[in-house]
């Protein structure tokens, strides 16, 4: 089973204002980012479910020149509430990295 | 125009970071026209604008001030400096303010300094919302005057209009409140007439000094030059490379959207944008589009409703670590418990928190079945409440369960590790940005005051 470190060069994760948080998929290639940066399990089903996002508020941005994809979602809870774990989100990458991709 | 590329010297990311003496003097050598940097960002959170105060110490600001007040004036070339004292308040700028003039002093300089105010008064917003002249940006909604009531400081986000003002005016140094890290580094070459799509993409990309560089610990800052039809862009160091990936990378940063830049008069489009390396060390982009827009500026307001005290221990007990989740869950629960028969309706609308360090502190979530802890855990105990006096009351009420909490019912009271006496810290108030909205203008100076303070004019430099 490919999980999305299998295909991925580099990722980050990062927050884009208070209220949104924008995720960087660089595949290793062309071929890579083709099959895979439209990936249904990279949708807004797994962000909802890894990180609470509303579906609907869920972007994909794929850049073809970087065989990259930017995924944004709007935080379910703004920059620094009650219950804050990662201000910068600089972590929440992590658990896309075993993300299957079938 | 001036003849040739308008060329701006970046010098740090984020002013008191650490500018270098050595590379600010390479960029001079380069013919800088400008030194221009941002000092702050909403990224560290609500509190810098909600308290007045910047993240970062007084003496690592000086000392950067100090190099680039120095080099700006040796070169005889303007020092701009954004979003001063990390939130761009009128507290955060008057404190950049003051250091300013320490360091004027002791240099002996005499600048003409313009300070550029957006913090904004309530009463003038909630006008600005009845006309209905502000908007929210997702995912917020419509913005209610008690929204308002509830900031602690409000800033409406500058873009380089007041800059170029000031420039024109012939400020030396300007400090600016609020404003895009954008516009800061794009006012100069905008005035000078450089191409508009080029300025902001440059400006897009130098934001974070040497981040757009090969090696981002290697540079602390960049040179950007903007010509009549693209820009080009070195570090400042001069064995650091920028390369098209590094370079085109950077557009993505801290950016929900890979190829459109909303700024306060337009947006910045790099959908064709072309990155083409000129030399080892230099990149050369083309392309870039700038989209008028009717004015808008951004509000960030800041403010605090509830209060948190904190605790913390660290675990090594093997029966606590067999099963961290079951443990965390009970404890949880006994704690909500003892809160409800010890403090009852008082706590009002209490929340508490269990964040297991070593586990699962970061995402929250279960880790899979079958994961082993490891060593040692940290839990950190958050309580928050309507007040601190409550949240303080709540911890409390909590810490002899906290500390002793039982695993095996029928020996002894277990003792977690905890380090300090009191354990209980309270940690203050829980400090949010409440807006996400944009107030539509007529006028790109309409919410923006220009202070100056004029020290060629004598008086005790």
């Amino acid at each position: 089973m490919v999980k999305l470190k299998d295909v991925c060069r580099h990722v980050r994760s990062k927050n884009a204002g208070p209220f949104w948080v924008t995720f960087d998929l660089f595949f290793d290639g062309p071929e890579t980012f083709r099959d895979y940066h439209a990936h249904p399990a990279l949708g807004p089903d797994t962000f909802h479910s890894l990180y609470g996002a509303d579906p609907a508020l869920v972007r994909h941005y794929p850049v073809p020149s970087l065989n990259m994809v930017k995924i944004s979602y709007a935080r379910s809870s703004p920059q620094g509430g009650v219950v804050e774990r990662d201000m910068h989100c600089g972590q929440q990458f992590v658990r896309l990295l075993d993300v299957e991709l079938g | 125009m001036l003849d040739g590329p308008i060329k701006i010297l970046v010098p740090t990311g984020s002013l008191g970071a650490g500018a270098r003496e050595e590379e600010v003097r390479y960029g001079i050598s380069r013919g800088a026209h400008a030194i221009a940097t941002d000092a702050g960002s909403t990224d560290s959170g609500a509190a810098y604008l909600a308290l007045g105060i910047s993240k970062n110490n007084r003496g690592s600001v000086k000392r950067d001030l100090t190099i680039l007040m120095r080099a700006g004036a040796d070169a005889g070339i303007p020092l701009i400096v954004g979003t001063s004292g990390q939130a761009g308040g009128d507290r955060n700028l008057d404190w950049t303010r003051d250091i300013v003039l320490e360091v004027a002093a002791e240099l002996g300089l005499r600048p003409k300094i313009a300070l550029l105010y957006c913090e904004q008064e309530k009463e003038t917003l909630k006008k600005y919302n009845a006309a209905g002249k502000v908007r929210p940006l997702p995912p917020l909604g419509n913005l209610g005057d008690e929204t308002i009531d509830a900031c602690d400081h409000i800033v409406a986000v500058m873009g380089p209009e007041p800059y170029m003002a000031a420039l024109a005016s012939g400020a030396d140094i300007i400090l600016g409140g609020r404003t895009t890290d954008t516009a800061v580094l794009a006012s100069f070459a905008l005035l000078k007439g450089a191409h508009v799509g080029a300025s902001w993409h440059a400006a897009k990309i130098a934001e974070c000094g040497g981040q757009c560089t090969v090696s981002p610990a290697a540079s602390a800052g960049v040179l950007i030059s903007i010509g009549t039809d693209g820009f080009e862009v070195e570090p400042l160091s001069p064995t650091n490379r920028c390369n098209p990936d590094s370079v085109s990378a950077h557009m993505l940063y801290e950016n929900s959207n890979p190829f459109l830049l909303t700024e306060p008069g337009g947006v910045l489009d790099v959908t064709d944008a072309i990155y083409t390396q000129r030399d080892d060390r230099t990149v050369v982009v083309t392309g870039s589009v700038w989209r008028p827009q009717p004015y808008t500026m951004k509000l960030e307001g800041a403010g605090s409703r509830r209060f948190q005290t904190v605790m913390l221990i660290g675990i090594q007990d093997p029966h606590v670590l067999a099963d961290v989740d079951s443990f965390h869950d009970r404890l949880l629960a006994a704690l909500y418990d003892r809160v409800h028969k010890t403090i009852g309706a008082a706590a009002g609308d209490f929340h508490i928190s269990l964040r297991m360090y070593g586990w699962n502190a970061v995402s929250g979530d279960r880790p899979p079945p079958g994961t082993q802890a490891p060593r040692e855990i940290g839990v950190l105990f958050v309580s928050t409440a309507d007040s601190q006096e409550m949240a303080s009351q709540i911890a409390k009420a909590c810490n002899p369960y906290f500390f002793h909490f039982p695993v095996v019912m029928d020996e002894e009271l277990p003792s977690y590790g905890f380090a300090f006496s009191p354990a209980d810290i309270d940690r203050g108030p829980v400090y949010e940005f409440l807006l996400n909205h944009v107030v539509e203008l007529d006028d790109p100076m309409e919410l923006v005051r220009t202070v100056w303070i004029d020290l060629s004019l004598g008086g005790a430099a």
